[in-house]
């Protein structure tokens, strides 16, 4: 049977639907198919066997047109969108018939027995020229259309793409394909010895979803040349790896159904793109870039293929889409009246559509300049796979296309519209709101760029390296920044929810208090600038809901949305806060279970839900009274309550510390800052990028754990820590100290580069602990470091003193004799007349607070009753 | 000029051709006096420009679009002969008739387009003397037809009076001219470039997307075929290209409308309002495919613009030895405006002549944000001197800070999704431009959260030198670089770096009446134009300390906070560090002189006492 004639007896000409319907028509492969006949007999064999598929009635040839292109077509099933755009063209049976009358006669029933789905990913827009068929001798090079249908190598016209050795390859990959290392999330649970994609094809024999995700690194890393064409030519490398695996399915699984044939979906092409380095050599070829989605359109169908009906004779014929338009057959080919055919909309074909609009992701951006944004199209069952605000990577093919030719006009704008077909979406966010999201984050980083870093930990003072790149514009203030650095590596993640104790806080947070204009609010600026996921807010202009998050009905849709606020958006970064003192208490409040849970409860306009907020928190507060009054303790000067304080790792003073030397410094420095020009400042320091990179890696690859010596030395250290106090009778550590501790020296482990926790970093966390208590915590009073002035807001003398005096005041009243009641004015004196230091009237308050506390007492306005 | 354009952008490509034509035109450009040739967008109006022709435009990025795809070589066929042509699409929108678009000879090339807009606040002696150093002659198009509106017969008459006239008006102009004169040009020259405006008025729909309310003139989608990279949101830029302004573009649009695209899947994607924005029509809009383009330092008419560097240098250096005498001048001429507060006039100056020279990590240094407390509230004083302020820089924003303004302004551009642009906010500004912030405008009352938002934005855009630009999912970060002025009655609410009250020498019943002799003053143009040279020129200048001087300073400080350390804090040092410099530089001293430095101590100790001496008077001051 001449292959014309039967590609005409399918349809009316030869058509880009051939190519879906090629699917089911399993083509020849030397390997797979029908190993023993010659090829020119293999292609006879097929066009039969093609030919039982065709039950619907067809009518005959009237269209041929190049003998050469359409037989190919049903043969070699292969996309082929290329059709001179005149050409009539008409539905394949294969899709649209019923199951039954497909199967019939088909050997394999498998793979013809299940239904291809249209891939509108791979063949929305063709051009025509590029992909026609020709068979050539393997020898000769160069697409020459050739009529000799004896080809023994066939390469898709303007590839140089094989489909048998394509496929043959693509099954081998599938088939052998072993990646022991992965760590994919999506590979959890598979035997990661076993060939991986195998895996997959049982799985999908399990569940049903006829989709295979196809990691193009593996395919890069098992066969190069074969991951070459896939990039160069993914419209038709792609389906013939979805006939590939079909047939590999089926051979394996012939009894499973499936509604759809199995879909192949690269993903991870090339090195993933940036929106802003697509350039027109992309065009046509297969790639991933990261964006953040702005906005999807409604679902749009499309319609594949048109259905015309004969008014005069109710003969019927369908006509696919081709770019977008449909070729109208003018005359009836059954009764040859001109213009009688009607399009009938309820019988045509659509697919589903959705425009999504990307926009490049923040990191991506040259500094000063707007972001780009891409369309996308998504298709089928990746409509509504993504939201506004998701980040996401997309694997598909770019395209331009021209402008609409209109006919009626003479020129046109020479302006093509560029899309992306999506083939494969990947949310990098998507488990935000659920565990932890390091690896989708992790930063791609060249070898080099890590053999720096590297070096740079390798330095025995890469520490003070460090600490004095931070913020060189401010000076001084060395320990301060090694917190701050300290801080920005944070500690190491511990889960122990499965033993239900839930996360371990792994953030460092920092409280920075002092004069005004001691460059606080730079620091914070700094950090804020530093860190990828940084947020900076005031506390004077944010509200609790600012914080945390809100509910917002969106305007188009009259859905309720969740907003973030800044402490939900820093998760995983550092949230600044200037202005802490001036915060209200309402909002403060928020701020105790962020600063210890690390989570968010929300409660609003019937949304429960609980947020992570991983967010270590750096705040800078100012004193009440303007200046700093060191003859009070921080809670008195900041006036903040000590349940929050304590959930500070470190506070610092910032204060003028008033002494020559230093102020000759400082002089230097401003002055210096005034008249060095920039390069000679960057020779002193590290570069803020490299600063960023270093802190980067760290975060995402070194996670610290304690070692044998380091346990000893933080247990010691900690005792020591309550030995200090219990000489004078007061607690000075609580456990939260401890885990303090124990978070600033992972974060010095991090510094290093160094996986495991040793004694120096112990060292460290201790100093810079004790550092900042010395400045936070020391009472004014007696000189003493004192911890409870931060975890009761009282130190422990202040609390000895109150005790005394209501011992004092009980002894008067008892030396009163029995008198029920006494004036408040009079006893007051009483006492002051008799103590030899000076009571003030808040202390005689808390003494009498203290005494009806004991049921010894009450008050009543302006008079003391005596109880019992 | 114009032919020479056409040619270049109509010759067939041949290999390296392009590189050649775009050196071409700087070359000639290069030429003394050539670019003066070349008509500006800003001031013709572009009924009279010839499409394809050669034009030159002074603006601003406002928006920068996404880059797009055209066909840079293509091929035509001739329907009747059959025969193929070789055609090169690149600085053009539309192509010829009849292209193959199966054509294996397609080149694809890539461009990016810019949204530009004339500079924001520009001040209106700067448009004058820009359009009258043009020497351009225009000659009424005749290939072109502007879609006017219905005009009456008379109007039309003028018009045509006009179109024969205007090269001739503007060369009787040249030579010195007396105020009056002058004022009259500037008239019929706004009335010319309203033109166009007028008709966007009758267009409302269309949003041109300026930065300031108010602003008027041609806003441009600008074509870059190279080395987009290297420009910037916000930056000024000179740009010659080619102007585009085929009906066919228009005509192409309301094609869309009107056929159904149903099935075109790429037409029926975008919204009306995107269409709008990135193909508005080509009368309205004018497409101009940049040549090159020339990044302007500043935008002061008087000064040579900075692309030849020998030249400024020599300019420079000429100026610099009379500026001490221009500052007197100067000082005296503010003296009298600030009610005869010497000191004050002082600090004037030195914000005037502010800038920020670099960036410290996250610190922008050279800034000098001014506060001018204690301005009088009658006779509308504060917009008086707002207007002063305008004649004398390039480019200023009077931003009236009533309750009203800052509940309902959009100062922060945003990113608007659905149109798919920047839309614009009043602090969108081109670097060194003035805002002049009028605290007593505001009444007690509540912000809402545009108010809180807003006032968040100025206060981070005068300690920060940066707006953060609303971008919905997040925002992003501009730095800028603009001089804020701020006149209150008390201290502001806003942070500033140096506040200064001040002290009237003129008794509030005589204000009216000193006011209005006052503005006589600033009609003398030529000392107008020198105080503006003064003041564009002392930011240019280059600026060091010297080892030896940088020692006293330390000196100095370590002294002053031996006698009391509460005196000055670092933030004190940084300060005055500022007020030295800019004094140094206002005076046309390149470097810092000991003289300057105790000058510097002196004018600070003088505004610090007076701060103290006003605390004294009402102890409610914080």
């Amino acid at each position: 049977m001449d292959p014309c004639t039967k590609s005409a007896m399918s349809s009316p000409a030869s058509t880009p639907g051939g190519r879906k319907r090629g699917r089911n028509t399993n083509p020849p492969t030397p390997s797979s198919e029908d190993p023993t006949s010659p090829p020119s007999q293999r292609r006879r064999g097929q066009d039969s066997s093609t030919g039982d598929l065709m039950p619907m009635p067809t009518s005959p040839a009237t269209d041929i047109l190049s003998p050469a292109a359409p037989q190919d077509t049903s043969l070699l099933s292969s996309p082929r969108p290329s059709v001179p755009p005149n050409e009539v063209d008409m539905s394949s049976p294969l899709m649209y018939g019923t199951p039954s009358s497909r199967i019939e006669g088909t050997p394999r029933s498998g793979v013809r027995g299940t239904p291809a789905r249209q891939r509108p990913d791979l063949g929305s827009v063709r051009k025509a020229p590029q992909v026609d068929l020709h068979s050539e001798p393997p020898s000769t090079d160069g697409a020459v259309a050739s009529e000799s249908n004896a080809g023994q190598r066939l390469v898709i016209w303007g590839t140089d793409v094989n489909v048998g050795t394509c496929k043959e390859k693509f099954q081998r990959f599938l088939q052998r394909f072993v990646d022991p290392t992965s760590t994919e999330d999506e590979n959890a649970g598979l035997d990661l010895n076993e060939p991986l994609y195998m895996q997959k094809l049982e799985e999908i024999s399990v569940v049903g979803d006829p989709v295979m995700n196809v990691n193009c690194r593996h395919v890069q890393s098992f066969d190069a040349d074969l991951y070459r064409q896939l990039i160069c030519y993914p419209q038709e490398v792609i389906p013939t790896f979805d006939m590939a695996v079909n047939e590999l399915f089926f051979e394996r699984f012939p009894d499973s159904f499936l509604e759809y044939q199995i879909q192949v979906r690269p993903y991870n092409a090339l090195k993933t793109k940036s929106m802003r380095s697509l350039n027109p050599e992309d065009i046509d070829q297969l790639i991933t870039i990261s964006g953040m989605v702005i906005r999807t359109s409604q679902l749009i169908p499309e319609m594949q293929e048109a259905f015309f009906q004969c008014q005069v004779c109710a003969y019927s014929t369908r006509v696919e889409v081709d770019r977008g338009r449909i070729a109208e057959p003018a005359v009836c080919r059954h009764c040859n009246t001109t213009h009688s055919l009607a399009l009938i909309h309820n019988r045509s074909v659509f697919s589903d559509k959705q425009m999504i609009k990307i926009q490049e992701s923040p990191e991506d951006m040259p500094a000063g300049q707007t972001p780009h944004t891409t369309i996308v199209y998504a298709h089928n069952d990746l409509v509504d796979k993504v939201q506004p605000g998701d980040r996401v990577n997309i694997t598909g093919i770019y395209r331009a296309v021209p402008m609409r030719v209109n006919p009626r006009q003479s020129n046109v704008k020479s302006v093509y519209k560029t899309h992306i077909d999506a083939i494969h979406f990947r949310k990098t966010d998507e488990k935000r709101l659920h565990g932890l999201d390091e690896e989708a984050e992790q930063k791609l980083f060249t070898e080099d760029r890590v053999q720096t870093l590297k070096e740079l930990a390798a330095k025995p003072d890469v520490y003070e390296r460090l600490s004095s790149a931070l913020a060189p514009s401010i000076y001084e203030h060395e320990d301060i920044k090694k917190g701050i650095l300290l801080q920005l590596f944070g500690g190491t993640r511990k889960d122990f929810s499965q033993t239900g104790r839930g996360n371990f806080r792994a953030e460092v947070n920092i409280l920075l208090c002092g004069d005004p204009g001691t460059s606080k609010s730079q620091l914070l600026q700094y950090v804020y600038n530093l860190v990828p996921r940084g947020q900076y807010t005031s506390g004077k202009g944010s509200s609790a809901v600012g914080l945390t998050a809100y509910v917002m009905k969106d305007p188009e849709t009259r859905q309720l949305v969740l907003q973030t606020g800044a402490l939900v958006l820093s998760d995983n970064g550092i949230c600044c806060i200037d202005e802490f003192d001036k915060m209200s208490d309402n909002t403060r409040s928020v701020l105790h279970e962020v600063m210890e849970q690390q989570t968010l409860s929300i409660a609003k306009a019937g949304i429960i839900c609980q947020l992570n907020a991983r967010t270590a928190v750096l705040a800078a507060a100012n004193p009440v009274e303007s200046q700093w009054n060191p003859k009070k303790t921080t809670i008195e000067n900041i006036q903040l309550p000590h349940t929050l304080l304590s959930r500070f790792d470190l506070i610092f003073l910032m204060l003028d510390p008033q002494d020559e030397a230093y102020d000759r410094r400082l002089a230097h420095h401003l002055v210096s800052l005034y008249y060095q020009t920039e390069e000679q400042m960057e020779e002193e320091f590290l570069d803020m990028a490299v600063l960023k990179d270093y802190i980067a890696y760290a975060r995402t690859y070194i996670s610290p754990r304690l070692s044998e010596e380091a346990s000893q030395a933080l247990i010691e250290a900690y005792v020591d820590m309550r030995k200090i106090g219990s000489g004078r009778g007061m607690v000075s550590a609580y456990p939260r100290q401890l885990e303090s501790l124990i978070r600033l020296a992972e974060a010095h482990a991090k510094v290093r580069f160094s996986e495991k926790v040793e004694t120096i970093d112990v060292e460290e966390a201790k100093r810079l602990h004790r550092e900042a208590l010395k400045q936070s915590a020391t009472d004014p009073r007696t000189g003493f470091v004192d911890i409870s002035i931060l975890t009761t807001g009282m130190s422990a003398t202040a609390r000895k003193r109150k005790e005394e005096v209501a011992q004092a005041l009980k002894k008067l009243i008892q030396a009163k004799g029995k008198t029920p009641a006494m004036k408040y004015q009079q006893l007051l004196d009483d006492l002051r007349g008799q103590s030899e230091t000076a009571i003030t009237k808040e202390l005689f308050d808390e003494a009498l607070r203290a005494l009806a506390d004991e049921d010894y007492l009450t008050v009543t306005g302006k008079t003391v009753r005596l109880l019992a | 000029m114009y032919n020479m354009s056409k040619a270049a952008s109509q010759s067939n490509p041949n290999s390296g051709w392009e590189a050649r034509a775009v050196e071409f035109f700087k070359d000639r450009l290069k030429e003394k006096d050539a670019h003066t040739l070349v008509p500006s967008l800003n001031d013709i109006p572009m009924h009279y420009l010839k499409p394809n022709s050669l034009v030159k435009f002074r603006c601003f990025i406002q928006d920068m679009f996404d880059p797009e795809f055209y066909m840079g070589v293509y091929e035509t066929v001739d329907p009747a002969t059959q025969a193929k042509t070789l055609r090169c699409g690149k600085y053009k929108d539309v192509t010829e008739c009849g292209v193959d678009f199966n054509s294996k000879n397609t080149v694809t090339a890539e461009r990016q387009t810019f949204y530009c807009v004339p500079i924001p606040g520009e001040n209106p002696w700067v448009k004058e003397r820009y359009a009258n150093s043009s020497q351009a002659r225009v000659v009424p198009s005749t290939s072109y037809v502007p879609s006017r509106q219905k005009r009456s017969y008379e109007e039309d008459d003028d018009m045509d009076d006009m179109d024969t006239q205007p090269q001739k008006q503007r060369e009787a102009h040249a030579g010195p001219q007396s105020p009056t004169e002058h004022h009259g040009n500037g008239d019929c020259k706004r009335q010319e470039t309203e033109a166009p405006s007028s008709q966007t008025t009758s267009a409302s729909h269309l949003d041109l997307n300026f930065p300031l309310p108010g602003e008027k003139g041609p806003s441009c989608l600008v074509k870059v075929y190279e080395d987009w990279d290297s420009f910037k949101l916000n930056d000024m830029l000179e740009v010659y290209g080619i102007l585009s302004v085929s009906p066919a573009l228009s005509a192409l649009a309301d094609e869309k409308d009107a056929s159904s695209s149903l099935l075109d899947p790429t037409e029926c994607m975008e919204t009306a309002e995107e269409q709008r924005v990135h193909c508005p029509p080509a009368s309205l809009v004018p497409r101009l495919h940049m040549l090159y383009a020339k990044q302007l330092q500043h935008n002061n008419p008087l000064l040579p613009s900075a692309a030849t560097s020998e030249d400024n240098s020599a300019f420079l250096a000429s100026t610099l030895s009379e500026m001490p005498s221009v500052r007197e001048e100067l000082l005296a001429y503010l003296t009298h405006v600030l009610l005869g507060d010497a000191l004050a006039a002082e600090y004037l100056i030195l914000h005037l002549i502010s800038n920020v020279y670099v960036r410290r990590d996250v610190l922008p240094l050279g800034k000098f944000t001014l506060n001018m407390s204690g301005c009088p509230t009658v006779a509308s004083y504060t917009e008086r001197l707002y207007q002063i302020i305008q004649q004398l820089v390039p480019s200023s924003h009077y931003l009236g800070m009533s309750l009203q303004n800052m509940n309902q302004m959009r100062l922060v551009p945003k990113k608007d999704y659905v149109a798919n642009r920047l839309v614009s906010g009043a602090l969108q500004l081109a670097k060194n431009t003035s805002l002049y912030l009028d605290e007593t405008q505001l009444e007690q009352g509540q912000l809402d959260t545009t108010g809180v938002r807003n006032v968040t934005a100025l206060g981070n855009l005068i300690s920060w030198q940066k707006v953060d630009y609303d971008f919905n999912y997040h925002q992003m970060e501009f730095p800028c670089n603009i001089n804020v002025l701020i006149a209150s009655e008390g201290r502001s609410l806003l942070p500033s770096d140096c506040q200064i009250h001040l002290q009237t020498q003129v008794a509030p019943s005589h204000l009216e009446e000193y006011l209005s002799t006052m503005h006589m003053l600033s009609q003398a143009s030529s000392q107008l134009n020198k105080f503006r040279i003064y003041l564009s020129v002392a930011r240019l200048l280059d600026y060091s300390i010297s080892d030896e001087v940088t020692k006293s300073v330390e000196d100095d400080f370590v002294d002053m906070r031996k006698d009391d350390p509460q005196s000055i804090s670092a933030e004190d040092l940084h300060r005055m560090l500022v007020v030295a410099r800019l004094l140094s530089l206002s005076q046309g001293q390149t470097s810092l002189s000991r003289d300057s430095w105790l000058r510097a101590k002196h004018i600070e100790a003088l505004r610090r006492s007076r701060m103290e001496q006003h605390k004294c008077v009402n102890g409610n001051e914080p």
